[in-house]
């Protein structure tokens, strides 16, 4: 219960971040993906904001021997740079560039516009499945 | 290429940055688990044990609510002004869920935890799916 609790705090930072950001409008997203257009580069300090805070906090949160409530931390294994890991990359941003929506705002604008991102999020659910058959057949 | 100074918004997204940066590091401290959204939306599926299940639902309905109380709180309307209809932005829903399956992770996972963590894997990604998200956007915006 105590897990679920830290889960759903953890998130609704997440999700504060997300719109004081501006991450939730994907007109402000495509305008700083719009490099050669009217660019509006206020979005790379998101990511700098975030990777900033992430990284300075991981070195610390790495000298524990495990998280505070479960028992290993689950780091991801691949190391490898490989075709899946590019043509997906590739792939996502097609997708972030034609609608201005990536999965963490898709997911806190559900209900903002839900008329709109409810199919949006179904569909993109739909992607992942897909996604995830594809990399059977080709590991 | 010009820069939209009236639309630039450095110190919000700033700390809207540190926020998300900061959602990361806690979830790394108390559950050990990258903060990815495609990765813990993915996990809902398929052979994954009730707990797993439990704290990736906790999370998402936190990321959901966040706004909400967010807007509340500030009484300040979020913007959302769509880029995409029809055909168009039904192709980029799924797109997008089919990229962050095979290129394993979005832009919270490689973007904000990889590069933080320094892994080549998330580097490479976040250079391609940049490189992809701009190209795309200059080919629907000004061709």
């Amino acid at each position: 219960m105590t897990r679920l609790i830290t889960a759903l705090i953890i998130g609704s930072i997440f999700g504060a971040g997300l719109a004081i950001a501006g991450m939730l409008n994907p007109s402000k997203v495509v305008g700083f993906l719009d490099v050669f257009g009217d660019w509006d580069p206020s979005l790379a300090f998101v990511m700098g904001g975030g990777v900033l805070v992430n990284a300075i906090g991981h070195r610390f949160v790495m000298k524990r021997k495990a998280p505070i409530q479960c028992a290993t931390f689950s780091m991801p294994t691949s190391t490898n740079i490989d075709k899946p890991l590019v043509i997906g990359s590739v792939i996502f941003g097609m997708g972030w560039g034609l609608a201005g929506l990536c999965p963490g705002p898709v997911v806190a604008s559900l209900f903002l516009n839900g008329q709109a991102m409810l199919p949006f999020f179904g569909l993109m659910i739909a992607g992942l499945l897909v996604g995830r058959i594809v990399m059977r057949r080709l590991v | 290429m010009t820069i939209a100074w009236a639309s630039f918004t450095p110190m919000s997204a700033f700390l809207g940055g540190c926020l998300i940066g900061l959602a990361a590091l806690l979830l790394m401290m108390f559950q050990g688990r990258i903060m990815g959204v495609s990765g813990i939306i993915g996990g809902l599926f398929g052979t994954a044990s009730s707990a797993e299940r439990g704290w990736r639902l906790a999370f998402l309905l936190g990321a959901v609510a966040g706004p909400i109380m967010w807007q509340v709180i500030t009484k300040a309307p979020i913007i959302w002004q769509a880029v995409a209809s029809g055909p168009q932005f039904y192709i980029a829903a799924f797109l997008v869920g089919l990229g962050t399956a095979i290129g394993s992770g979005c832009t919270s996972g490689h973007g904000i935890c990889g590069l933080a963590r320094f892994s080549p894997r998330s580097l490479i990604a976040v250079m391609a799916f940049m490189a992809s998200a701009v190209a795309t956007v200059a080919i629907v915006n000004h061709f």
